[in-house]
C-alpha cells in the first residue's frame, strides 16, 4: 500500500523569459511506514520536490496521489487542510514561534483543523505529544529557553499533533550537534517503527541518510538513484 | 472554541510586543479621550443652559407689541402700543393651552429711596400677580399683592435680594416705604434669589408692583397731565403722522364723513408686555397658535395683514444657545476623529511593520494548515483587539478628564452613555478597517516564500 504516488511531476518556474525546469519528470512510490532519506547537491530540485510533496506547491504537470487522494490539482484552502490532517512539517531552523510556550507551539496546528476541539482537550494533547518527545517538563518554556534539540523536539511535536500518516523534514538536524542529532535520530526512529509514520527527510548528512530504510538520490531534476538500505548494514 | 482560541493566539502576539502594542494603541486611547471628555463637557454646557433657561421659565412666552407702519415705512418693534391688560385676561380664559398670563408695564429706571439711602434697581416692573407664577418666583418673605391692589392702584410693592440688601441691609423690609419718583409704596413681599439671567444681568435687582400703580402713579407721575398716562418706556407715534411734533401730517386732512366711515383706534390702555406661561414646554407651540388667533380676532387682523404683536419663545432661545454648544461639540468631535483616524493609520503602518515581521511566522502557520481566511482572521483580530483595548483606555482617560475638569475647573459635564457605546463602535471600526489592509496581505502570502523569508 503506498502513501505517496508521484506520476510524471514536472515543475517549471518561469522568471520571465526565463524558462526554469526543475523537476523534469518524477515517478515515484514511497510505501506507508517507510523511512526514505532524500540527497542531492544543492539545486537539484529536492526542495522543489519537497515543497510539491507537502502541498505548498503546485506542479506544473503530473499527477500526485497522497494516501489515495489526488492532490496535485487541490484549491489552495483545501491543501491547507491537507496539510493540516496528513503531514507534519519538521524544519532545519525548527520555526518556532518567538517567546511563545512550548505547550502553545504545539496547540497551534489544532486552531486550523476544521474541527471543534475545546481549549482543555487541545491541551491535553499538546502536554501528551510533548511528553511523547520527552519535555514533559519543558511545557512553559519559550524557544529561547531550550537547547537546539529540545526546540527541534518541541517542533516534532507540533508536526506530530494532529497524528499525520505522513512526516517531512527538511535538514531536521542541520543545526544540531552530532549528540543531538543522534537523539532525534533515534526519536524519529522510535516515531517510525512504534506508530508506523512514513518519514521523509531532506538531507545532505550521510549518516543521517544511512540511518533510512531508502536513500533516494536527486541530480538535476530527476532521481538519478534510488537504493534501500538492508537493515544491520549501516 | 475556535473564537476564544483565535482571540488567545491574538492575545499572545500582542503580549510578544507589549511595548510596540501599547505605544500603538496611544492614537485610538487619545482621540477615543478626546471624544469621551469633549462629548461630556459638551453636554454638560448644553445641560447647564437648558438649566438656565428652565430657571427663567421654559414654557414662558412673551408677547410684545407689534410695530406701527405708514405708507410703507415701518416704526419698530413697540412702535404701537396694541395690547392691553384685556388681552392677558382673554388669553388665560380663551387659551387652553395657556397656565397663567401677566400684563407688564416697565418704567423707565429711576431711583427708589429709602430713608437715607438709594438705589436704582434694575428693572421696575408693574404686574398682576400671577406674574410670579409665570416666572416661577417664589417669595422669603410676606405676601405678593392681590387683585384688589391691582384694582385700586394700591401703593404697594416686592423688592428682589439685591434691592432688599441694598435698601435695608440685612433688616426686614417688610411693612417699610420706599419712594419712587416721589410716589410712597409700602414693601409688602421679598422675592426669593433667582440669580442672573443666560446675560449675566441681575434678576434680583427688581422692584414690582401692581402695574396700575406703575401705569398710573408712577410713570402718570413723571408727565404733567395724569390724564394722558401712557408715557411708560415706549411711546406711541400718533398714525399718519411722520415726525413727532410737527404739525403737518403725512396724509390730507380727513373730512368729516371719512371720520365717521373710518373712525380712528380709540386710545386705550395698554400694557408693554404680556408674559404667558404655557402648561407645559411642550406646549408652547400650542399656546403660540391659540394665542396668535385670538389676538387676531381681537385685534381685528384678516387674512394676509401684518400682525400688530409678536410672541417671542425662550425655547427659541434655548435652541440658538444650546445650538452654539452643539456646534462647538459637533466641531471638537470633528477634530477628534480625525484624531482617530490618525490613530487608525498608526495602527495600520504597525501592523504592515507586524506582519513583515512575522512573515516566517505567517509561512509556518500555512504549512500546518492555516487557510488564508484564518491568517485574515487572526490579523484582523488583533489590529481589532488593540483598537478596542485602546478604546476601553481611552474611555478610562476621557472619563478621567472630564471628572478632573468638572473638579478642578468647575466646568459642567454630564456623562454620556452614548458617546462610550459610540466609541466602542468606532475603534472596532478603525480596527477592522486599517486593520484589513495588512491582514489581507499578510494572508496573500506564498507558504513557501513566507518559510524562507529571512
Amino acid at each position: 500500500m503506498n502513501l505517496i504516488e508521484l506520476r510524471d511531476i514536472r515543475k517549471t518556474f518561469f522568471l520571465g523569459e526565463v524558462v526554469l525546469p526543475v523537476l523534469k519528470g518524477i515517478s515515484l512510490d514511497i510505501a506507508k511506514g517507510d523511512m526514505v532519506a532524500l540527497t542531492g547537491a544543492s539545486g537539484s530540485g529536492k526542495s522543489t520536490l519537497m515543497n510539491t510533496l507537502g502541498c505548498l506547491d503546485r506542479p506544473t504537470s503530473g499527477d500526485y496521489l497522497l494516501d489515495g487522494q489526488e492532490a496535485s490539482r487541490l484549491s489552495n484552502d483545501e491543501r491547507a487542510l491537507l496539510r493540516n490532517q496528513k503531514m507534519g512539517f519538521v524544519f532545519q531552523n525548527f520555526n518556532l514561534l518567538p517567546r511563545t510556550m512550548a505547550q502553545a507551539q504545539v496547540m497551534m496546528p489544532l486552531l486550523y483543523g476544521g474541527k471543534h476541539i475545546s481549549q482543555r482537550e487541545a491541551r491535553q494533547r499538546a502536554a501528551a505529544m510533548l511528553e511523547r518527545v520527552g519535555l514533559a517538563d519543558r511545557m512553559d518554556h519559550q524557544p529561547s529557553q531550550l537547547s537546539g534539540g529540545q526546540q527541534q523536539r518541541v517542533a516534532l511535536a507540533r508536526a506530530l499533533i494532529n497524528h499525520p500518516p505522513l512526516l517531512l523534514a527538511d535538514e531536521p538536524t542541520g543545526n544540531l550537534d552530532s549528540q543531538t542529532t543522534r537523539e532525534v535520530l533515534a526519536l524519529f526512529k522510535q516515531l517510525n517503527e512504534q506508530d508506523g509514520i512514513t518519514i521523509l527527510i531532506v538531507t545532505h548528512d550521510p549518516k543521517v541518510a544511512a540511518s533510512c530504510k531508502r536513500v533516494i538520490r536527486m541530480a538535476d531534476g530527476l532521481i538519478e538513484a534510488d537504493e534501500r538500505i538492508t537493515p544491520g548494514s549501516s | 472554541m475556535k473564537t476564544l482560541r483565535i482571540l488567545l493566539a491574538s492575545l499572545t502576539a500582542l503580549r510578544r510586543n507589549v511595548m510596540r502594542s501599547a505605544l500603538t494603541t496611544l492614537g485610538i486611547v487619545i482621540g477615543v479621550g478626546a471624544v469621551i471628555a469633549m462629548m461630556e463637557i459638551g453636554n454638560g454646557s448644553s445641560a447647564s443652559i437648558q438649566k438656565t433657561i428652565a430657571s427663567m421659565g421654559a414654557n414662558t412666552l412673551m408677547i410684545f407689541p407689534g410695530a406701527a407702519a405708514s405708507g410703507g415705512v415701518s416704526f419698530g418693534a413697540g412702535s404701537t402700543m396694541t395690547l392691553t391688560p384685556d388681552d392677558s385676561e382673554a388669553i388665560l380664559r380663551e387659551c387652553p393651552s395657556v397656565r397663567n398670563t401677566a400684563a407688564v408695564v416697565r418704567s423707565k429706571n429711576a431711583p427708589v429711596i429709602c430713608g437715607n439711602k438709594n438705589w436704582v434697581p434694575n428693572e421696575i416692573q408693574g404686574t398682576t400677580p400671577d406674574y410670579l407664577k409665570v416666572r416661577e418666583w417664589s417669595l422669603t418673605e410676606g405676601a405678593t399683592f392681590d387683585e384688589r391692589d391691582v384694582r385700586n392702584a394700591a401703593r404697594v410693592c416686592l423688592v428682589g435680594q439685591t434691592l432688599a440688601r441694598e435698601l435695608f441691609q440685612g433688616q426686614s423690609p417688610i411693612g417699610q416705604e420706599v419712594r419712587l419718583q416721589n410716589v410712597a409704596l409700602r414693601v409688602v413681599g421679598v422675592l426669593a434669589k433667582k440669580g442672573a439671567n443666560m446675560m449675566g444681568r441681575d434678576q434680583d435687582d427688581v422692584l414690582i408692583a401692581p402695574w396700575t400703580t406703575i401705569k398710573f402713579r408712577v410713570s402718570g407721575a413723571t408727565t404733567a397731565n395724569i390724564a394722558t398716562p401712557a408715557t411708560t418706556t415706549s411711546t406711541s407715534t400718533p398714525r399718519g403722522q411722520l415726525f413727532p411734533g410737527s404739525s403737518r401730517g403725512t396724509y390730507a386732512n380727513r373730512s368729516a364723513m371719512q371720520t365717521k366711515n373710518s373712525p380712528t383706534p380709540v386710545r386705550m390702555i395698554t400694557v408693554d408686555q404680556i408674559v404667558v406661561s404655557a402648561a407645559s414646554a411642550a406646549e408652547t407651540a400650542d399656546a403660540i397658535a391659540e394665542i396668535t388667533a385670538l389676538l387676531h380676532e381681537r385685534h381685528h387682523i384678516g387674512e394676509g395683514e401684518v400682525d400688530d404683536f409678536n410672541i417671542r419663545n425662550l425655547a427659541e432661545i434655548a435652541k440658538a444657545l444650546s445650538s452654539t454648544s452643539d456646534l462647538m461639540t459637533k466641531l471638537l468631535l470633528v477634530v477628534a476623529m480625525i484624531s482617530l483616524i490618525v490613530g487608525g493609520v498608526g495602527i495600520m503602518n504597525i501592523m504592515l511593520v507586524s506582519v513583515t515581521e512575522r512573515t516566517k511566522e505567517i509561512g509556518l502557520r500555512m504549512a500546518v494548515g492555516a487557510r488564508g481566511a484564518d491568517i485574515l482572521r487572526q490579523f484582523l483580530t488583533e489590529s481589532v483587539m488593540l483598537c478596542l483595548a485602546g478604546g476601553a483606555m481611552g474611555i478610562a482617560l476621557g472619563r478621567g478628564t472630564s471628572y478632573l475638569v468638572a473638579t478642578l475647573l468647575h466646568w459642567p459635564t454630564l456623562p454620556s452613555l452614548g458617546a462610550i457605546i459610540a466609541s466602542v463602535l468606532v475603534s472596532a471600526s478603525v480596527g477592522i478597517i486599517f486593520g484589513f489592509y495588512p491582514a489581507w496581505k499578510a494572508s496573500r502570502l506564498d507558504p513557501i516564500e513566507a518559510l524562507r523569508y529571512e
